[in-house]
């Protein structure tokens, strides 16, 4: 399978505060990669690390074997147009949606598509209905966001991340500020995405999801990935005792015999 | 730009511009303690159940506060001597001018902090026998004030600037000194600039302040 | 008991109603100036370029700091000195009012732009939206609708300073009270009916701002992340 994302020695600092230390990974086409751990792991600011919502202390980052940013005395250098337009192929979505309140759904979802892509009105117009269709939310289409449920908002974030034609998904937490009763949509989305051979990064503390959705679990303690492999084996027969002590306390996941 | 600048006749007349600061500073002191003190009095009575006291204020307050405050100067200057037969000096239609405004603009401030505080404080004062007037002077207006503490200080800059306008009918301030000096030495550049200066220097420090004491109310709010 | 006598200032009542339009028209002129210029101050203020955003401040400070009548003053009477232009009353007292409002509208829109949830400026980067695409698209259109008390509010203040611009014989409504006042002497009627108009006019200005802020405010001006 082909590389997409290729991340060497990705460390990020803020002040003093070394939050990741030297982090490797390869991402292939298709795949969905989960990252587990506590908070203040790091595995949120190694994923913002990716799409560079925060610049990388050292590391480099390779998309399609290209390496992002150009090297000076041994110094990274990055250009914001450089930024804007990986970011276009990388697509985030949040914990907390940052739909744009001041426009209807289909206007978030066309967006993108008209001021960065520069694709025409139409184009982004049905563009933009198909991707709401997908996530199952095409009669909201001229809706404000302030009119839906969390649910419905993170799939019209999702739908706006999708209508960029990413090459790559990022996604932070994003049931981590839905109602119980709203995650099983979000998360029954994001399993069909999956499904369909999207490329995908996933934080979240959802433990059923990784164990049937993911490809690959990665677990990170202190900045660093601890360990790693396919669901069934890490979340099942964890190595270290770290990794165990995490899994005890998501007590409500009971993993099928 | 071929100017050269000559701050010399500034500082050879400089005698002048210190009367003019003096006047300055009185005319500031006088009005300000008079216009947040007045305010809080109009403040309360904007507030208080009584009709009789309450219209008055809002009405007091309407008209200082949606009118400009050179037109009330200058009504004072040259109306209100020929209505009541009181002789005005400038100084005085000054002062009237300026506190009256700075009382309907403070008491507004006053009112807003008065609502400001939880209808809980209320009760509480009630239930343990106090009166509306005790309530309000004991555990009301205490914290009220306190919150707008750095919209008053505002207040005050602009009262500190509004005493410029004194000028206008010929009260000796400084910019009143300043347009002196001007007129004598013909080097207006170097007065007004020095004027502009000195107005910087006073009141930047005190908006710093402000700034610090908002966020010092903050935290500990 | 003072005997009242409108006649005289009614009878000229003309000469009233150029000034008011005088008024109007330097505050209509320094708010169409004033207020892209407090724009771009505030977006120097903010900007990271740390010699751009202490000259913005400095600016901003300055002007919000020293009496609009100084500013006028020196306009008038320093300016043409210094730079070699004709000044009129006119030039002079919208140039001062442009700058001096552009300060405080800056500091609206600063604080309009900041309110704004970190979330929205991290929505629109990840999409690829460069910081001014950002700003115009995603941040200016919310920060714009939060501002709006504030900005009315300081129109109607920019309204009321306006009438300095009688001390350098622009005839606004209070320069032609006063030039009216000497006309006909009955300075209590002229500035009595002109006290009442400028309350007219400043008072329909406040209550228009008071029906437009309870209409946001029901609007539910709401920020949903």
């Amino acid at each position: 399978m082909s590389e997409i994302v290729r991340i060497e020695n990705l460390h990020k600092s803020f002040d003093k505060l070394d939050v990741l230390k030297g982090i490797d990974l390869s991402v292939s086409a298709g795949e969905t990669i989960v990252l587990l751990g506590s908070s203040g792991s790091g595995k949120s600011t190694m994923l913002r690390c990716v799409n560079f919502m925060e610049v990388p202390s050292d590391g480099r980052i390779y998309l399609h074997g290209d390496l992002i940013g150009s090297e000076q005395n041994g110094r990274m250098n990055y250009r914001e147009s450089e930024l804007c337009t990986l970011r276009t192929r990388i697509g985030m979505v949040f914990q907390h949606f940052n739909l744009f309140p001041h426009m209807t759904v289909e206007q978030n979802v066309m967006e993108g598509q008209l001021t960065v892509l520069k694709r025409s009105q139409t184009e982004a117009r049905d563009k933009a209905r198909a991707q709401l269709e997908r996530v199952g939310l095409a009669d909201k289409a001229l809706e404000y966001p302030a009119r839906l449920s969390g649910g419905q908002k993170q799939r019209v974030a999702i739908a706006r991340a999708l209508a960029m034609d990413p090459d790559v998904m990022l996604f932070d937490e994003v049931t981590s500020a839905l109602d119980p009763e709203l995650v099983g949509e979000v998360l029954k989305t994001m399993r069909q995405l999956a499904e369909e051979g999207m490329t995908m990064l996933v934080v979240t503390h959802e433990l059923g999801f990784a164990y049937h959705v993911a490809n690959r679990v990665l677990f990170l303690s202190d900045g660093a990935i601890l360990e790693q492999g396919e669901p069934q084996q890490v979340l099942k027969a964890p190595k270290t005792k770290r990794m165990r002590e995490f899994l005890d306390g998501h007590s409500l996941f009971k993993l099928p015999d | 730009m071929n100017h050269s600048w000559d701050f010399a006749t500034i500082f050879q007349n400089w005698p002048v511009l210190w009367v003019g600061l003096k006047g300055t500073l009185f005319i500031f002191l006088v009005t300000v303690v008079l216009g947040l003190a007045g305010g809080l009095v109009v403040g309360v009575c904007r507030y208080a159940k009584s009709q009789a006291l309450k219209w008055p204020a809002m009405a007091f307050v309407e008209v200082f506060r949606n009118t400009p405050v050179l037109v009330q100067i200058i009504w004072f200057y040259y109306a209100f001597p020929i209505l009541t037969g009181i002789e005005v000096n400038p100084f005085l239609a000054a002062v009237l001018g300026i506190s009256l405004n700075t009382m309907a603009f403070s008491a507004e401030i006053y009112r807003a902090g008065i609502q400001s505080v939880e209808p809980g404080q209320w009760e509480a004062g009630k239930a343990i026998g106090m009166t509306y007037n005790q309530t309000l002077r004991r555990i009301i207006l205490p914290v009220a004030i306190k919150r707008v503490l750095p919209a008053l200080t505002n207040r005050g800059i602009e009262v500190f600037k509004m005493s410029t306008l004194a000028s206008v009918v010929a009260y000796v301030e400084t910019l009143n000194q300043a347009k002196l000096i001007a007129d004598l030495n013909f080097n207006p550049i170097e007065a007004y600039t020095a004027v502009a200066v000195i107005f910087f220097v006073v009141l930047y420090p005190v908006v710093q302040g402000t700034y610090v004491l908002e966020r010092i109310l903050r935290k500990s709010d | 008991m003072v005997e009242w006598d409108f006649l005289a200032v009614f009878a000229d009542f003309d000469l009233l109603m150029t000034g008011l339009l005088n008024t109007l028209k330097v505050t209509g002129l320094a708010l169409l100036f004033g207020v892209p210029l407090g724009l771009a101050f505030a977006l120097m203020r903010l900007s990271t370029n740390r010699p751009l955003s202490m000259i913005a401040a400095f600016i901003i400070e300055f002007f919000r700091t020293t009496p609009p009548l100084v500013q006028l003053f020196w306009f008038f009477f320093a300016l043409p000195i210094l730079i070699d232009v004709r000044m009129t009353p006119f030039i002079a007292a919208v140039v001062t009012f442009s700058i001096q409002s552009s300060a405080f509208f800056a500091e609206i829109f600063r604080g309009g732009i900041q309110s704004i949830d970190k979330g929205q400026w991290e929505g629109a980067k990840a999409i690829g939206m460069s910081y001014s695409q950002s700003m115009k698209r995603i941040i200016l259109p919310q920060a714009v609708k939060r501002m709006i008390p504030a900005f009315m509010e300081r129109s109607i203040e920019l309204l009321k300073t306006t009438t300095l611009v009688s001390t350098v014989a622009y005839a606004d409504l209070m320069f032609q009270a006063n030039d009216l006042a000497q006309k006909t002497f009955r300075p209590l009627e002229v500035y009595t009916v002109v006290a009442v108009m400028y309350f007219v006019l400043i008072f329909v200005f406040s209550q228009l701002s008071i029906a437009v802020e309870r209409r946001l405010a029901r609007s539910g001006e709401s920020t949903v992340h």
